[in-house]
């Protein structure tokens, strides 16, 4: 299990980050995709952007956004008609179980 | 391109040795003059676990090759086995190969397990319905206009006798069929299934040995973006826009040129975006482009039924793509035959589209 997944299995949703270049190792990885040096470990903010959405039965699933590079896939708990592509949401819980788990919430308000 | 064979795509459980023995059995019972000692390369093209098919494959033939492994690329393994064949046949590594893809129902390939970025949203029918959500959203594509993608894929395998599917559904069936998602109907979706096709390649020195009427591949375009769904665009195949690019510059032609097309309509909305993509459509008339070849019964897209209509058994799909191009270009595609047909396209791809191959055939 990498970093990542032991990570996510305690609830943290983390990235790796080149520590030369500083840029976001996404997916996450040993080495930048860049300059091939070693990357450091940090949490995502939960602060992430609807890019799109559907549906199946009652379950809402969507990409979801963060830092304008990570994207992932994960269960929204709102009405779908009440949603739409650019909106805001909170990453509200992860977990790994083989499989990464992220569930996102709307953001107060909205 | 020299000699081919094909096996009925279907649900049977059979043991991928077998299936890639069956269309290589069909590759030597319709290819005059072969025999085992002539060919120097076999290259298998599977998502199977099985180990070593390559080498499998050439005893289980009697071929004593050069060259033997497999190839996997998802979806498009066929098509990136077919390139690795060109590839060594065109170095002067070998003379002769036999190219062979095949996979069963229920293969590992469908699901990429390393692209975390899905969540436990990692089965096709996710990407294809964010697929399918976009293009709704950008372009107003209705459900019927997905729908008439099925309907005529479905008709056009009817005349396909290897198709996994010979039952039409109209378009209001395909419509009310079982939602996969808010986004995705159950006939809008190509099916896992067992099933193998085999190619025989050769240099241009050896063609009439084995055939009068060799068909050539002109362009080959191959991109890979990604492997990661969630990098992708949604709207857009654009690893399939730059292969179709690159296949049309080395093949000296133009969409314009293109006679008939083979294209990976894993989901109705693939077809919808690829005609547009390979620049066979204007874009944003993908899907009235579509409706005016169902309405006129023009089979010039996926003449053997698609991955939708023919079913979908992934090492051999691309394999099974090339091998109709080659029987239309040699206006031996019976029912499914289009007329005057000189130039004619692949596109495969695998993973949402996060890489794609296209490839230009010419008779």
């Amino acid at each position: 299990m990498n970093k990542f997944e032991t990570e996510l299995k305690v609830g943290n949703f983390v990235t790796s980050e080149c520590i030369n270049c500083n840029k976001i190792v996404w997916p996450p990885s040993d080495y930048c995709d860049n300059c091939f040096k070693e990357v450091n470990w940090r949490k995502v903010s939960t602060d992430g952007t609807i890019i799109e959405l559907s549906k199946q039965e009652d379950d809402v699933f969507c990409i979801t956004e963060f830092e304008n590079k990570i994207r992932v896939m994960g269960k929204l708990d709102a009405e779908i008609h009440m949603v739409k592509p650019g909106q805001t949401v909170k990453l509200n819980k992860c977990s790994f179980n083989g499989k990464s788990n992220f569930f996102f919430n709307l953001e107060n308000g909205q | 391109m020299v000699g081919y064979g094909n096996t009925k795509f279907t649900k049977d459980e059979l043991p991928i040795e077998s299936l890639l023995l069956e269309s290589t059995k069909q590759v030597f019972d319709t290819t005059k003059n072969l025999s085992q000692d002539l060919i120097d390369g076999v290259i298998v093209s599977t998502n199977d676990n099985s180990k070593y098919l390559g080498a499998i494959l050439s005893e289980l033939s009697g071929i004593k090759p050069k060259i033997s492994h497999t190839v996997e690329h998802l979806c498009s393994s066929g098509s990136s086995a077919v390139i690795s064949g060109f590839s060594y046949i065109a170095s002067g590594l070998a003379d002769t190969v036999l190219v062979t893809g095949a996979d069963k129902i229920g293969n590992p390939g469908q699901i990429l397990k390393w692209d975390k970025s899905r969540g436990e949203y990692d089965r096709p029918i996710y990407w294809a319905s964010m697929f399918t959500k976009a293009h709704k959203r950008q372009f107003s594509t209705t459900d019927e206009e997905l729908a008439i993608v099925s309907a005529k894929n479905h008709k056009q395998a009817i005349d396909n006798p290897n198709a996994y599917s010979h039952k039409p559904y109209t378009i209001s069936e395909i419509m009310n069929s079982k939602n996969v998602t808010d986004d995705l109907r159950i006939l809008d979706c190509s099916y896992s299934c067992s099933g193998s096709s085999s190619i025989l390649l050769t240099s241009e020195e050896n063609v009439k040995k084995f055939t009068d009427e060799p068909i050539w591949i002109s362009g080959i375009g191959q991109k890979t973006n990604s492997a990661s769904f969630t990098k992708n665009e949604l709207t857009t195949l654009s690893s399939t826009v730059t292969a179709a690019n690159d296949a049309y510059k080395m093949a000296k032609t133009n969409p314009q040129e293109i006679d008939i097309a083979e294209i990976h309509d894993a989901f109705s909305v693939c077809e919808l975006m690829a005609v547009e993509d390979l620049s066979l459509a204007k874009k944003n008339t993908g899907a009235s482009y579509v409706r005016n070849l169902f309405n006129t019964e023009n089979r010039k897209i996926n003449p053997r039924g698609g991955l939708i209509g023919a079913g979908h058994p992934l090492g051999a799909t691309g394999i099974a793509q090339i091998v109709e191009i080659t029987q239309q270009l040699q206006n031996k595609a019976e029912k499914r035959q289009i007329s005057n047909a000189k130039k004619g396209l692949i596109h495969n791809m695998s993973a949402a589209a996060t890489s794609s191959t296209v490839l230009v055939l010419e008779s």
